[in-house]
């Protein structure tokens, strides 16, 4: 059988973000797989050298959607080591109860786009009804649904009262609850099972060789997280396990995130039932003394790495980040070769990628043969041409 | 005045008007059904029709490498392969409109044409989404195909007749007879969502993995009439499954035939719209796998079963 | 263990249920309590200090000075000639704003104020550069 070349992006209707696959197709089967990045580059850090430490609080909350309060405390993290201060007790513990909210969150997100790909509009719709609830909570304690923008230099910006910590617990209930089904539809779901047992094939050495991070590499059998490795916040003080499964595959990456959003309940009561009393911020200066700083962090999709550096004035001289798809992208090429074409989707979910995340450096290789690049003025023009010879004339528009 | 009714029965009812209406008021019943389970709201009533109207006033782009004419005939011969199963079908009479020994099979066949124009349509857009699509559609035509000619045979072999409105009579003489027919029920339902093309088997048209399928390249005027064959081929499909295995119209004719067809096709559409929603879609080898493997199995044992149950009748 | 179908009880009981979605723009959205929605500014109080354009990570806050301003007040009789109280206008730019409330937060004298105002699409884009002040 004759191959052919299928681009799976950059618009496609299994992608949220554009990002470009292409997959050599023998029949059904993938017999080769490309990652193409760089559609969804923004200019970000660049961008960050030119604002404050304070405006760019708001400008790295908004590389991910889904993520922005790990990406926000990775950053304020760097940001206070490097002014040296003394972060309440209590605004870390908001953090981390801020950190596992979102943890909630984006796995029920993922929970109903994997059920999305796979064609179970059901979960999807059922998991995404119930991922409102833990968007109320967000909602609730911080003001917005997806933009907490609960982390300000040195604290936090708002503080919980009771009768706030009373209704995030009676919905942290609910969901548990809802978590438990769940549990059980995707593990007991013939044709869920059919659809991810042994897709997306991820043997420990490769992920460890491909530097997988997050669920993908614990669904692999990798006990890499951040929160145990390295605690930070107040990890140190919640008990919680890190949940990896041996499967390899796509069900293990679904059952690791749903076990996790047990954990993260588990937590998130922890927290809130011994939030330390005191202050929620501290004073910290604009400028900040030149210095270098690193820090990593467990975002839901794995190891989100910051690195800052200043130059004594309020400023930063360069930010880099390193967001987790971008190391779990390497797996993707290796996943998706000997696979069904069916299986693409779900396994490229499976990562639960965020291109908007990873997309902070562009390569782009000339040699591929002649780019022509149209600017607006010119595509105005070829547009409104075509037009004209089917009799229709846009010219005064 | 002779010569002017049946002319009337193709066009008005149960024709080609009967068909779109009903056909369009069924996509919305089955939407609705999916969002209801879901705990979503759905359309309103007249979705499917305003989605019909503004479809036909969009912009029809032929793709510069497909074949143009065939492209453009190709959702006509659907719409038209599938209007004229619908005459050999019973829907407000015992009979049908135009019945003869063997219809069942001509019926089949008619069925199997939309399916071929799916592909032959994907196939001659020559985009690689349309292509794969077009692939699939075939492949799915030799999964389910079987099964289903298959189920429907049962109650064929058991009303000793190859015509659908003989079969259909025969169930509404013999209404106990009915329930033994569930196994076949069963397989002709799952063949039939199948056909199709609805979730769990809509592997041709995966929007998350090819995109729009064999569709891919249609547009406008061109994609509306596909579309509309689809919800006639709904229509057509619940009324064969009816007449085949209900008893039609259970010997009712006029107004009280019209509403048992409606109340069972209706029936039929909520049986399609909840197997939409348990299951997520599969593999298009798992697909095969699942119709040889269990489906033809349980519409032969069917067939078995009325081999037997008419020897003992007699 | 495999149970085929296992989603079916609850689908059947959503049957019967209410759904959960609401007709947005027919029925009012529910939002919770200091929700962080469009900034107001409370003219009388503002003494453009600028700090509120300074913190905007968006850009989307001017601070300009009134066209009228107030008279001096009048001089009292031994005392040197106080300065007129200055006026200031704000100019929100609704496009640009991130509705952190950064500024509300930084603003010295709480002439910024939150909102819980959230539908401000507009079709006509001079409509989301609002001018506050006389």
């Amino acid at each position: 059988m004759s191959k052919i070349t299928i681009p799976l992006g950059p618009q496609h209707p299994a992608l949220k973000e554009p990002e470009n696959f292409m997959l050599v197709l023998e029949g059904e089967q993938i017999s080769g797989a490309t990652v193409n990045l760089g559609y969804n580059h923004r200019g970000m850090e660049k961008a960050a050298e030119e604002r404050t430490y304070i405006q760019d609080l708001y400008l790295i909350e908004r590389v991910c959607g889904i993520c922005s309060h790990s990406h926000t405390t990775c950053y304020i993290t760097n940001v206070e080591e490097l002014a040296k201060a003394e972060t309440p007790k209590r605004a870390l513990a908001i953090r981390a109860l801020f950190g596992e909210l979102e943890r909630v969150h984006s796995h029920l997100l993922w929970l109903g786009v994997a059920g999305y790909e796979m064609g179970f509009e059901t979960l999807f719709m059922y998991t995404w009804r119930d991922r409102e609830q833990v968007l109320d909570c967000l909602e609730l304690l911080s003001g917005n649904r997806v933009h907490y923008s609960i982390n300000t230099l040195g604290g936090v910006r708002r503080d919980i009262t009771a009768e706030q910590k009373a209704e995030v617990l009676k919905r942290i209930q609910y969901l548990k609850e809802r978590t438990n089904y769940y549990i059980k539809l995707a593990t007991e779901e013939p044709t869920v099972l059919a659809r991810t047992q042994n897709v997306g094939k991820l043997p420990l050495d490769v992920a460890i060789e491909r530097g997988a991070v997050g669920p993908t590499a614990r669904a692999s059998g990798l006990a890499r997280d951040v929160r145990k490795d390295e605690p930070y916040l107040i990890y140190n003080e919640l008990d919680f396990k890190v949940i990896t499964h041996d499967s390899c595959d796509v069900f293990g990456r679904l059952v690791v995130r749903a076990l996790e959003l047990v954990e993260s309940y588990k937590m998130i009561e922890q927290i809130l039932n011994n939030l330390p009393e005191g202050p929620i911020a501290v004073k910290v200066p604009m400028r900040i003394a030149p210095g270098e700083a690193v820090n990593h962090y467990e975002a839901p999709r794995g190891e989100d790495i910051h690195y800052l550096k200043s130059n004594g004035t309020d400023k930063p001289e360069r930010l880099k980040v390193r967001a987790p798809t971008l190391a779990n992208l390497q797996s993707v090429a290796y996943m998706l070769e000997g696979g069904w074409l069916a299986d693409v989707p779900l396994v490229i979910a499976a990562i639960d990628p965020c291109m908007s995340c990873t997309d902070r450096a562009a390569v782009w290789d000339p040699k591929k043969g002649k780019t022509q690049v149209y600017g607006w003025e010119e595509l105005r023009k070829m547009s409104i041409e075509q037009y004209r010879r089917r009799g229709v004339d846009f010219t005064r528009l | 005045m002779e010569s002017i009714l049946p002319l009337a029965y193709i066009i008005v009812f149960p024709g080609f008007l009967f068909l779109a209406v009903y056909g369009l008021l069924l996509q919305w019943v089955d939407r609705k059904l999916c969002a209801v389970m879901q705990n979503r709201m759905g359309p309103p009533w007249f979705q499917p029709y305003a989605d019909f109207i503004k479809l036909l006033a969009k912009e029809v782009i032929v793709p510069d490498y497909a074949e143009s004419r065939m492209f453009r005939a190709l959702p006509f011969f659907a719409m038209a392969a599938v209007m004229t199963a619908l005459v050999s079908i019973p829907v407000w009479t015992p009979g049908a409109l135009f019945s003869f020994q063997g219809d069942l099979i001509a019926v089949i066949y008619l069925l199997t044409i939309p399916t071929v124009t799916f592909f032959l349509a994907g196939w001659s857009s020559t985009s690689p989404y349309s292509t794969v699509g077009s692939m699939r559609v075939l492949t799915q035509l030799f999964a389910y195909e079987v099964p289903l000619m298959l189920a429907l045979i049962g109650p064929a072999i058991l009303a000793g007749s190859w015509s659908v409105s003989e079969i259909s009579a025969f169930f509404a003489a013999h209404p106990s007879l009915i329930p033994a027919q569930l196994l076949g029920f069963g397989a002709a339902l799952i063949a039939l969502q199948g056909k199709l093309e609805r979730l769990p088997f809509d592997i041709p048209h995966a929007k998350n993995e090819i995109v729009g399928g064999q569709f891919t390249e249609y547009s406008g005027r061109l994609l509306d009439f596909f579309l509309l064959a689809v919800d006639m081929e709904l229509v057509v499909g619940a009324a064969l499954v009816n007449a085949v295995f209900l008893g039609g119209t259970l010997g009712l004719a006029g107004l009280a035939g019209v509403g048992v067809f409606l109340v069972k096709t209706l029936f039929i559409t909520f049986l399609l719209a909840l197997l939409k929603v348990l299951m997520a879609r599969i593999r298009i080898e798992q697909m095969i796998n699942f119709c040889w493997k269990y489906l033809a199995p349980v519409a032969m044992a069917q067939v078995a079963f009325d081999i037997f149950l008419k020897s003992k009748l007699g | 263990m495999k149970k085929p179908a296992r989603v079916f009880s609850e689908v059947i009981k959503h049957l019967f249920k209410k759904p959960a979605t609401c007709a947005y723009p027919f029925e009012p959205a529910r939002i919770m309590p200091h929700f962080r929605g469009r900034i107001a500014f409370e003219q009388d109080k503002c003494i453009g200090c600028q700090m509120c354009v300074r913190v905007c990570p968006s850009k989307a806050i001017e601070i300009v000075l009134s066209k009228d301003q107030p008279p001096a007040p009048a001089p009292v009789e031994g005392q040197p000639a106080a300065p007129a109280k200055k006026l200031f206008d704000c100019i929100m730019k609704l496009d640009h704003c991130v509705f952190c409330a950064q500024c509300v937060e930084t603003c010295p004298k709480k002439a910024l104020i939150m909102t819980q105002d959230f539908e401000l699409a507009h079709v006509d884009r001079k409509e989301l550069r609002r001018h506050y002040g006389k």
